[in-house]
């Protein structure tokens, strides 16, 4: 690893002083913050990020979770992840949320790492991690070992010709689906973003993951009052039983009435450079009985732009064949 | 495949590098006794536990939070020793592999992988029962499907983990108190 210098301010203040003056976006920053580590770390020890100086966030507070006066939950960016997903209000009312936690990484990880930093980690695409191969997102303008590589688990939605890196989060699928609310502080005050801008398609600027600022820290993530806690869950397919990043992964929530959906949420994961959703499949669902059919026929209108690099086109059937039993679990519908 | 990108065009190489920042002093509770090191900022904990304290019963496998085989309780809780610096556990308190035992009465999961033969080469049994430790504390699994899940972050290139599992089951079955589920 290569030499930094390490401080551990004692309030959100300082610790914004510590990263005031940085322009861009944190992805690039020299000055990163570091609260579980478990991915800076690992970048660090590989050479892929290189700060000069960290900024120990870990202790200041902004770890509680807490009612919103909406009816709401705020889950706190320091809540270490198991914690979000073991706590009793995230499991009654945001079920899929918890389920999704507990699908990413191993009990370890999960004791370590935070919300706010699941939300920034980087992309496990193998050019990525390999300091001797070209890759665009690490290093901008030097071209994208994947596109001619090895990428079976890369992007099918949304990639561009500079980049067809995927989003490693679990979690983040399922904020996506609740349309989750990111809220900020930085020198130009709190703001929030919310959860369908916060990550970046890769486009021409794939070394840009989200839209957080270099001088900001995300203080907390804002759960809606509505959790489809009746009719939601979360499917991750992957290479082994546990511990594996997604292939394809849905996050699915219904409104029901009767038989028959009155709204849905779909929410992908693995798929593309972000937590993929569609208006137009979640539209070809409201208003239509709850069947195999009709889940087959939004999970083809969601996948209709789908293209496979020479790796991963499986992904394609794969993501159809998820999203309709995801769909079928969340309506409590028969499947094979 | 493409041409490989050499260091002079990587557009956040420094020019000219500062230098080293200095050592800094932590303090922290090893297996019941407070501590004080002088380490530098990058450190892991593990680094710190294997080289400086000569804790060497806590290994390094993987060193990127893949193989568990550096799981340590931090707090009370299990974490990746080699994806924490050591300067991040100030005032913490850490048990290792070596801090279990009570003199030579041997901890009841360390008694149980004895028992049931929970290992063969031995390297990644310090961080199977410190992660073993960390289960039963968290008191979520029930079932031996939940032992395997929560134990997927620790890797035995050996195989053994069908008496890994009846090791962690016995000690399970042994306390009552974890199987109502302790408290998260």
């Amino acid at each position: 690893m290569r030499a930094f210098s390490y401080h551990r301010p004692d309030s959100v203040d300082a610790a914004l002083r510590g990263v005031a003056g940085q322009s861009g976006t944190t992805t690039e920053a020299a000055v990163k913050f570091v609260a579980g580590g478990t991915n800076l770390l690992d970048l660090m020890k590989a050479d892929v990020m290189r700060p000069e100086r960290l900024v120990d966030i870990s202790r200041l507070g902004l770890d509680r979770i807490e009612e919103t006066a909406d009816g709401g939950l705020r889950l706190g960016a320091l809540a270490r992840n198991a914690d979000t997903a073991h706590d009793e209000r995230v499991q009654a009312r945001y079920p899929m949320l918890s389920k999704a936690i507990l699908a990413g990484a191993s009990a370890q990880l999960r004791n370590m790492a935070t919300n706010g930093g699941n939300l920034l980690q980087r992309t496990r695409c193998y050019y990525f991690y390999d300091t001797g191969t070209p890759c665009n997102k690490r290093e901008p303008g030097t071209g994208c070992g994947a596109l001619t590589g090895v990428n079976r688990i890369h992007a099918i939605l949304g990639a561009s010709d500079r980049c067809i890196a995927v989003h490693p989060s679990d979690m983040c699928v399922a904020l996506a689906a609740l349309e989750a609310v990111v809220r900020v502080s930085g020198p130009r005050g709190e703001r929030t973003i919310p959860f369908a801008d916060f990550h970046r398609l890769p486009g021409d600027t794939p070394h840009i993951d989200s839209n957080l600022a270099a001088d900001e820290l995300i203080t907390a993530i804002d759960l809606p009052a509505e959790g489809f806690a009746d009719h939601s869950t979360y499917l991750k397919v992957r290479d082994r039983a546990s511990y594996a990043f997604a292939l394809v992964s849905v996050a699915a929530a219904l409104e029901m009435d009767g038989q028959t959906v009155r709204t849905a949420r779909l929410a992908l994961g693995g798929v593309a450079h972000k937590p993929w959703r569609d208006p137009a499949a979640e539209a070809e669902l409201a208003g239509r009985p709850a069947s195999l059919e009709s889940f087959r026929k939004a999970a083809r209108v969601l996948l209709r732009d789908a293209r496979g690099q020479s790796h991963n086109a499986f992904k394609i059937g794969l993501a159809e064949r998820a999203i309709v039993r995801a769909l079928a679990e969340a309506a409590g519908v028969e499947h094979p | 495949m493409s041409q490989p990108t050499g260091p002079a065009s990587r557009s956040h190489a420094r020019k000219q590098p500062a230098p080293p920042p200095e050592p800094m002093d932590v303090t922290l509770t090893i297996n019941g006794s407070r501590k004080t090191l002088r380490v530098a900022p990058w450190t892991s904990l593990l680094d710190a536990l294997r080289l400086h304290l000569d804790l060497t019963g806590t290994k390094k496998g993987c060193d990127h939070g893949q193989c568990g085989a550096c799981t340590v309780l931090v707090d009370g809780r299990r974490i990746n020793a080699c994806l924490t610096l050591a300067v991040m556990t100030e005032g913490r308190a850490v048990t290792t592999i070596e801090g279990l035992a009570d003199g030579e009465a041997l901890h009841p999961l360390q008694e149980a992988f004895v028992e049931q033969d929970a290992f063969q080469c031995g390297y990644c049994t310090p961080g199977q029962i410190c992660s073993a430790v960390g289960l039963l504390e968290e008191g979520q699994a029930r079932t031996d499907d939940d032992i395997r899940e929560l134990m997927s972050g620790n890797l035995c290139r050996c195989g053994a983990y069908p008496n890994i599992v009846a090791a962690i089951r016995q000690v399970m079955d042994s306390q009552p108190a974890s199987q109502d589920g302790g408290t998260p």
